[in-house]
């Protein structure tokens, strides 16, 4: 099985490294190889925040190389244009112009409801991500955030796959 | 912990469980990206841990638990071993007790750092043993074998991690807990460890032979692994380099070097010999490729432009192929900002409009220096605001030192500014000068960890506090006075203004919490209120 290889990008405070973690808790309990790495510092100071999630059999580094990626997330529209060398050609790539403004009631659960969206496009249950919601957030949240993750999924329903394109 | 438990672990949790599970009896450190979430997470899970005013502190700390029987853990970013440096040095030739494991974590690309050193050369200089984990499994390991390695050989080691190793979460398994058998004590040992030439001269020869003696120890550690491949490409790397060199050149036989110094020169020799291409990958400076050089291996290094900023697997893949074309740019993305909101703001607004010449420092408020402030004109390390701006008043002619004000972070004022207190007492300028303390009662930049400021010990509890007027009054600043700059911006402006018109030395501290610190700060502090009230009332007599 190849490495799947997913990029998500946002500002900070958008919950990117949350949504990653969420991802990453997923792939993890089911049982394959998880490398997840990002940069902090600064990116608490509203800047631009990327980070990668690689899972499979044997993932090694931790980091999706340039134009390689299966998945491309991101989180605000205004860095789109910015991140799209990270996705491999046939890759997917989604956006919060996915879910319509006001759809929402809290559109702080945007990085949950793309996921959702995501997870109609990639091999994990759907437990296991309502599973990750339950360990990677505080109690209070999880509600909402699971009406975020299903009205993802409802939204996401017409993605396609990745497109499996030979040699990559 | 089951030995069959899989958990998905950031490289700083992975120490922060091994010095757990090594019983580590105190834990210190100063704030430093990447390196801040291992005492955090030690914390969490139940260890010993304290954040010291500075590295410096930490490590002195960290030595008095070692000479007195305990294991201990030491953390801070690459440039914080700088300043913990100088007990560093002697500290090498000290028989030590307890295991005493220093954490460097450096920043190549410098995603939050002043600069990109590479602190693989502390081992040579300093003469201590490093290990180099290449994920998070590797770095619960080699933290349990730095302690067990200090404790044989009675010597400081020291874990260097990279960004990718201390954020990057994977897998780990990990083991029973390993813990000392040694209990605390104290044991005599004058010539051991009291540093006067007449006993340092012995240690220093004691402390090569002890490097000396690990080396061969290092033949079959272990700790540096052989991944099998073609013969015809052989890789040398270590850190994260071994995980971007194992995918880039999956066919590759590759010598991933865990304990690299003292390096294992017959294993590497065989290494070397047993292939027809031998290439070095390694992230920052030359010094592996040099130091096989120097022993007469033939290896490759990299050509001089990968020297800068991280490796990934595309920069490995040309680094083999030898290509030196130039690189695509990397998206820059949005650059950081102050919070809306924050109080550093009105600050720099106010430094702007009276034409400052600001001499600054590190930490959340050096982005005072982009637009649209632009209003910093050097920063350079921690606590260098003061000195720099001292010696600005003294050189510069008279209108233009009196624009001069040093600015400078209660975290940082902390860590290092007191001796540049100090320097302005004894040393006044003629036109006097003017430190403004940003005080946002917290260590933001890294994420909001409490100081000696603060009144806060590391896991929020209450504990003394450092009271930075009586400080700066007690060393002999004439003016010192503390306004709000946001509820009184007015008056902010108006007092640093009459500050820089006198000829006398001021202190300016500007007190507001950081906006993002501020709802826990309230909360800390009314359950600290209630707490008292419960106590005073449970004290007070029944009637």
């Amino acid at each position: 099985m190849a490495v799947t290889n997913v990029v998500l990008a946002g500002l900070g405070g958008q919950g990117v490294v949350k949504a990653s973690d969420l991802l990453s808790t997923t792939a993890f309990a089911g049982g394959l190889q998880v490398k997840k790495s990002e940069v902090h510092g600064m990116s608490q100071r509203g800047g631009s925040v990327t980070t990668d999630v690689r899972f499979g059999e044997q993932v090694l580094s931790p980091m999706v190389p340039m134009g390689e990626a299966d998945f491309l997330m991101v989180f605000e529209s205004s860095q789109v244009d910015l991140n799209l060398g990270w996705l491999r050609p046939g890759g997917v790539l989604i956006t919060p112009a996915l879910i319509p403004e006001g759809a929402l009631k809290n559109r702080k659960s945007l990085n949950v409801a793309l996921l959702g969206a995501a997870s109609m496009v990639m091999d994990f249950d759907e437990q296991a991500w309502i599973d990750a919601i339950h360990r990677c957030l505080p109690e209070k949240l999880h509600a909402v955030n699971e009406q975020a993750f299903a009205l993802g999924r409802r939204l996401g329903a017409e993605l396609s796959r990745p497109e499996v394109i030979e040699g990559v | 912990m089951a030995s069959t438990e899989r958990l998905l672990l950031s490289g700083n949790e992975a120490v922060a469980l091994a010095s757990l599970h090594a019983g580590v009896r105190l834990g210190t450190g100063y704030p430093g990206t990447p390196s801040t979430e291992i005492l955090e997470a030690f914390s969490l899970i139940g260890g010993p841990a304290q954040w010291s005013p500075n590295e410096k502190v930490a490590l002195e700390v960290a030595l008095g638990v070692s000479f007195g029987g305990g294991r201990t853990l030491v953390t801070m970013k690459h440039v914080g071993v700088n300043v913990a440096a100088d007990p560093l040095f002697t500290a090498a030739y000290i028989d030590l007790t307890g295991g005493l494991v220093l954490i460097s974590a450096d920043d190549p690309g410098m995603a939050s750092s002043q600069n990109e050193q590479d602190n693989r050369h502390y081992a040579r200089a300093a003469i201590v043993p490093m290990l180099e984990p290449a994920d998070s499994q590797q770095a619960y390991d080699f933290t349990l074998a730095a302690f067990e390695l200090s404790e044989r050989w009675r010597i400081p080691v020291i874990l260097r991690m990279t960004t990718r190793i201390c954020h990057a979460k994977t897998e780990v398994i990990p083991g029973e807990p390993r813990p000392s058998a040694m209990e605390p004590h104290f044991e005599r040992d004058i010539p051991g460890r009291v540093m006067i030439p007449a006993y340092a001269r012995p240690a220093h020869h004691k402390i090569r032979a002890k490097m000396e003696e690990i080396a061969r120890w290092n033949e079959e550690s272990g700790l540096n692994r052989i991944h099998p491949g073609d013969k015809s490409l052989g890789i040398i790397a270590s850190g994260i380099s071994v995980m971007h060199a194992r995918e880039a050149a999956p066919d590759a036989t590759l010598l991933a070097l865990g304990l690299t110094w003292p390096l294992p020169m017959q294993m590497i020799t065989d290494f070397v010999n047993s292939v027809d291409r031998c290439i070095v990958i390694e992230e920052g400076d030359h010094l592996l490729y040099e130091a096989l050089t120097v022993a007469g291996l033939k290896v490759e290094g990299k050509p001089e432009m990968y020297r800068f900023s991280e490796l990934n697997v595309s920069r490995v893949r040309r680094i083999i192929a030898g290509d030196v074309t130039p690189e695509a740019p990397r998206p820059r993305g949005k650059p950081p900002e102050l919070c809306q909101g924050c109080s550093h703001r009105e600050v720099f607004e106010a430094l702007s409009r009276l034409n400052c010449i600001v001499a600054g420092d590190i930490g959340c408020y050096t982005l005072g220096v982009l637009p649209p402030f632009e209003a910093m004109d050097t920063c350079v390390c921690m606590g260098a605001a003061i000195g720099v701006g001292l010696g600005l008043r003294h050189v510069l002619p008279e209108a233009e030192a009196r624009r001069v004000v040093s600015v400078i972070g209660d975290s940082t004022f902390v860590h290092s500014g007191l001796t540049g207190i100090a320097e302005m007492v004894y040393n006044p300028p003629p036109t006097g000068h003017v430190v403004l303390i940003v005080d946002n009662s917290t260590t933001a930049m890294t994420g909001r960890q409490e100081h000696p400021g603060t009144g806060r010990s590391l896991n929020h509890e209450p504990t003394n506090r450092m009271d930075f007027v009586a400080v700066c009054k007690a060393m002999g600043v004439k003016n010192v006075e503390v306004v709000d700059p946001q509820k009184d911006e007015a008056k902010f402006e108006e007092i640093l203004k009459d500050m820089m018109a006198r000829d006398e030395l001021s202190v300016l501290i500007a007190e507001r919490p950081c906006i993002l610190a501020a709802p826990l700060i309230r909360k800390l502090e009314k359950a600290e209120e209630e707490k008292r009230c419960a106590a005073g009332c449970a004290a007070a007599p029944v009637e």
